[in-house]
């Protein structure tokens, strides 16, 4: 399976005058990676595809933001 | 024809009173790559697209109202009771002086809502493709209010949101592979 | 103003569960029309939401009009409140 985030690592200088942000990410979604969806993938039940935003669950890719993520230990 | 259905597509849920997220919300109400972009982009292109792709542009492009309702809910439930100070406090001043409570087709930015955002060139590829990029530039846009925001349960409705972004990217590139005619031969690029 | 029941909100959102499972699969057989299994699973929630949508209307009113819906009487389509006051 595929990662939902990349990361890489800027070039910084001395001379920046904010703190550097050494490990920039980015999404990339399963979407970029499936190609024409194959039948019968997997599914989540109705109440749980609501939830989700998506009835597939490979095609299922929740983002948190940094905030979220500290409060929840993600 | 169109029928209304008196009901949202996800049950929006707003916790916090803050209309400062209201103002970040409105991107995707009247920005260049929110709902109402969308719908009508989709809605347009669909008349001079191959029939095979009709119904999927007619489809996606029907449901992005139903998400631009939702912002609409989200936005009207931050601002409803919000008094004058609170609008000022929260930047939405100068939308306040021209608009009361009322929402508006703009972005975050009070620009007003215009139909260069959008394009229908007439060639198929280079639709979809501009539709595949509005889908992933939606997708960054919701990360980015998710970032902003601190309010769980309204992040919980922007991300089933995103994730719509990503089913309508996946559709248009199936779409893409249909009308390169290759499907059978090409199921996995 | 009388507010609406716990049991509209739970009621509605069964609707919204099976209206999701149809937009769903709407989208995938608009680019997979010959899947059959994907066809049976539409039309057996096209069952399953006639059956919610019956029930909310009986207690709540409803939920389309132009004819889509029966009506009240008195006419009770424009009954507040709208989805985004709820």
């Amino acid at each position: 399976m595929s990662t939902p985030e990349k990361s890489y690592y800027p070039y910084y200088s001395p001379y920046d005058p904010c703190k550097p942000i050494k490990v920039k990410t980015y999404s990339t979604p399963p979407n970029l990676y499936l190609g024409f969806q194959p039948p019968n993938l997997p599914q989540f039940s109705p109440k749980e595809a609501l939830r989700a935003g998506t009835l597939w669950k490979p095609l299922y890719d929740p983002y948190y933001s940094p905030y979220e993520k500290a409060k929840e230990g993600r | 024809m169109w029928v209304y259905e008196k009901k949202l597509q996800y049950p929006v849920r707003v916790s916090t009173c803050n209309p400062m997220l209201a103002k970040y919300l409105v991107e995707q109400y009247g920005g260049a790559d929110g709902e109402l972009s969308a719908a009508l982009r989709y809605l347009n292109q669909r008349y001079t697209i191959p029939d095979k792709v009709i119904g999927l542009l007619t489809d996606i492009g029907t449901e992005e109202f139903a998400h631009l309702e939702m912002i609409a809910t989200m936005v009207f439930k931050l601002t409803k009771d919000a008094t004058p100070e609170q609008m000022k406090a929260a930047g939405l001043d100068a939308h306040y002086v021209n608009h009361d409570n009322a929402l508006y087709y703009e972005n975050a930015g009070g620009v007003p809502w215009t139909a260069t955002y959008i394009q229908a060139k007439g060639d198929p590829i280079a639709d979809l493709y501009e539709d595949i990029a509005a889908e992933e530039k939606a997708r960054a846009t919701y990360q980015w209010i998710i970032n902003m925001s601190d309010d769980t349960d309204l992040n919980d409705s922007l991300r089933f949101l995103r994730e719509r972004e990503i089913i309508h990217s996946q559709r248009f590139r199936e779409a893409v592979e249909i009308l390169k005619g290759e499907k059978e031969k090409k199921k996995f690029f | 103003m009388k507010q609406l029941p716990q049991d509209y909100y739970e009621l509605l959102e069964n609707l919204q569960a099976v209206d999701f499972v149809l937009v769903e699969l709407t989208l995938y057989l608009d680019t997979h029309n010959d899947d059959t299994d994907a066809i049976n699973q539409f039309n057996y929630y096209v069952k399953e939401r006639k059956k919610i949508r019956k029930d909310i209307e009986s207690k709540y009113g409803p939920l389309m009009q132009y004819g889509n819906s029966y009506s009240g009487n008195p006419w009770n389509w424009d009954d507040a409140p709208w989805p985004w006051q709820v």
